[in-house]
């Protein structure tokens, strides 16, 4: 099980890098969505996947599993959310303003 | 007792949310602000010192036991941070009153600027790895908010890309704290270093060390991951970006040298000696070969950081107790100037309404105050004896010496006076020469603007002039550090 998560951890990643290489602004938002689910899964991997009981609502197994990377990734979970909203939002203001989503048009001229 | 050190975090909450509702009421707004600033910066001066005199406090927040729950730990080197951090902020936040537009300030400026100092108190603070990423998460998240604040079209553009190379190293963080704690274990900084020296799994854990480094060397702007700094530094007022370039990156560096000797110190040929004394060689040259190429005042002090940075990791790579407490004694020095050479130039911007040094001139015959407080601080920063850039460069260049780095510390020269040489640029394309501004500009008072900086310019002639007791201090910051033990035992009560 680890080793499968493993692969589809590392598709995710590759995809994400892959979307973070393009030129469109939408694209790199969504690639550092795709990113942040990717370290999610990884965090919850990293620790085993289910190596006995769920804790606290069982108390007659022989071993329970690690409740601890699962309470840390809802935390990472709700801080990627606010960060991708405000993502979002800049990436639509910068759109209205510039008037153009390709980042090669937002580099900017080299004398500022 | 133990409660009060989590106060820097709690207040700065609590007032930030009251005045998220005060918005439409700015003086009261600016009122609470400022006094919620002097309140933590007393409450950090109390803590140094208590820290200093009582020794380590610990807090187990919701009295979780140490390496289960969440604990705050200050020891000698989190609480000076947090003294110069409120300090930087007290003052920063002052310019801003006076600088910082209504526009700007009816859009949740205060309550922004306060979220931030809880991201970075707290980052200080902290004693758990996965806690140390939801402050700098904190910190990161407001100061998207703060560096895009205004919403001009430079603005919008350099955030962008600023924001994106954060959550990209944001996302690393969580790699490096997956892998750790596959390895280890657990999340508390103590038990993991316990942990660590027991373990001897070099290979596995030089691994994650690298992967941290990379994160902290992100926010630190650290070679070859600087290149967003200039550009994004450059475009909010004058007063966010001497808050963002005294303070944000050296809460990278604080991370770097808090996990690389608590932590992974377990292979310090490698690491230390190896990959981070290099990587700090090349931050400090090609940093201020950038301040050199550059003419624009704005644009040179933000290079400037960068090269500055490195001198701070060179003294964490020499891994002597002298080139730690050098880069301690650098990093107290670093934050006090460059806060006031930004503002510096944010007073200059608004006598000429330009950045540009071509386009400025002859500011030492209209405003000498301004002119002569630069020049004490661009001396300062290129280590000109007797102020305090001169004591924080002696002992990390000594100890490169006597470790036989000949190397890095023939750089480090280098970049002293290659600093030098930009600094004297500023000062000679803005203050000597033809006056360039108009009359009614030359009328402009900037009284009321260098009040805030005066402090910090004081503070670093006091730094050099007082350099036996202060470095005093910061040997024993260096050595408390150097020796994870107190820290591990303080933590685990063992």
């Amino acid at each position: 099980m680890e080793l499968l998560m493993s692969i589809v951890i590392g598709i995710i990643f590759s995809v994400s890098i892959y979307l973070f290489m393009s030129k469109n602004l939408l694209r790199v938002a969504v690639a550092t969505l795709l990113l942040s689910h990717g370290v999610h899964l990884l965090l919850v991997t990293m620790s085993g996947l289910q190596r006995g009981a769920s804790p606290i609502l069982s108390f007659d197994a022989e071993a329970y599993t690690d409740p601890l990377p699962h309470a840390l990734v809802l935390t990472a979970i709700v801080i990627s959310f606010a960060v991708t909203a405000l993502l979002l939002v800049m990436s639509y203001r910068t759109y209205k303003v510039h008037k153009t989503d390709d980042l090669e048009d937002l580099r900017g001229s080299a004398d500022e | 007792m133990n409660n009060i050190i989590i106060l820097p975090v709690i207040i700065p909450f609590i007032i930030g949310a009251i005045l998220i509702l005060l918005y439409k009421r700015h003086s009261m707004q600016r009122v609470i602000s400022g006094i919620t600033m002097f309140v933590l910066l007393a409450l950090s001066v109390f803590l140094a010192i208590y820290v200093y005199q009582h020794g380590t406090i610990v807090l187990e927040v919701g009295d979780w036991k140490a390496p289960f729950g969440i604990v705050i730990v200050a020891d000698l080197f989190s609480t000076l941070m947090l003294l110069l951090s409120t300090l930087v902020g007290t003052v920063c936040l002052f310019f801003a009153f006076q600088t910082v537009s209504q526009d700007r300030e009816k859009q949740f400026f205060y309550p922004l600027y306060l979220f931030l100092m809880i991201g970075v108190n707290g980052s200080f603070l902290t004693g758990d790895l996965f806690n140390l990423f939801v402050f700098f998460e904190v910190m990161l998240i407001s100061s998207y908010g703060l560096i895009v604040h205004g919403g001009t079209g430079y603005q919008l553009r350099e955030s962008f890309k600023y924001v994106i190379i954060n959550i990209f190293a944001s996302a690393l963080f969580i790699v490096g704290i997956a892998w750790v704690y596959s390895i280890t274990g657990t999340m508390n900084m103590a038990h993991m270093a316990q942990r660590v020296s027991e373990l001897d799994q070099t290979g596995a854990l030089n691994i994650v060390a690298i992967i941290f480094f990379i994160v902290f060397a992100c926010k630190g702007a650290l070679f070859p991951l600087y290149f967003w700094l200039p550009r994004s530094y450059y475009g909010p007022p004058a007063a966010i970006a001497a808050l963002f370039g005294g303070l944000l990156t050296k809460v990278g560096i604080y991370a770097i040298i808090r996990t690389f000797t608590l932590i992974f110190n377990h292979d310090v040929s490698f690491t230390h000696k190896g990959l981070i004394v290099t990587i700090a060689g090349f931050t400090m040259l090609l940093g201020v070969l950038g301040a050199v190429s550059q003419f624009d005042f704005k644009r040179i002090l933000s290079y400037h950081i960068i090269s500055q940075v490195g001198y701070m990791v060179m003294g964490l790579g020499i891994f002597t107790p002298l080139a730690v407490a050098g880069a301690i004694y650098y990093i107290a020095h670093h934050m006090i100037v460059k806060t006031a050479l930004f503002l510096f130039a944010g007073a200059t911007q608004k006598i000429t309404g330009t950045t540009d040094l071509k386009k400025m001139g002859g500011l030492l015959g209209t405003h000498p105050w301004l002119a002569w407080l630069f020049f004490i601080t661009a001396i300062s920063l290129a280590g000109i004896p007797p102020l305090s850039g001169f004591f924080s460069k002696f002992p990390i260049i000594l100890a490169g010496f006597e470790e036989q780095q000949y190397v890095i510390s023939a750089v480090a020269l280098l970049v002293g006076l290659l600093t030098l040489f930009s600094m004297m640029k500023i000062f000679s394309y803005a203050f000597w020469g033809k006056q360039k501004h108009t009359e009614e500009q030359a009328k402009i008072p900037v009284g009321k603007l260098l009040l805030p900086i005066l402090p910090l310019v004081a503070l670093t002639i006091i730094l050099g002039f007082a350099a036996e007791p202060i470095f005093t201090y910061s040997m024993e910051v260096a050595e408390e550090i150097m020796n994870p033990t107190n820290y591990i035992e303080s933590v685990l009560k063992e």
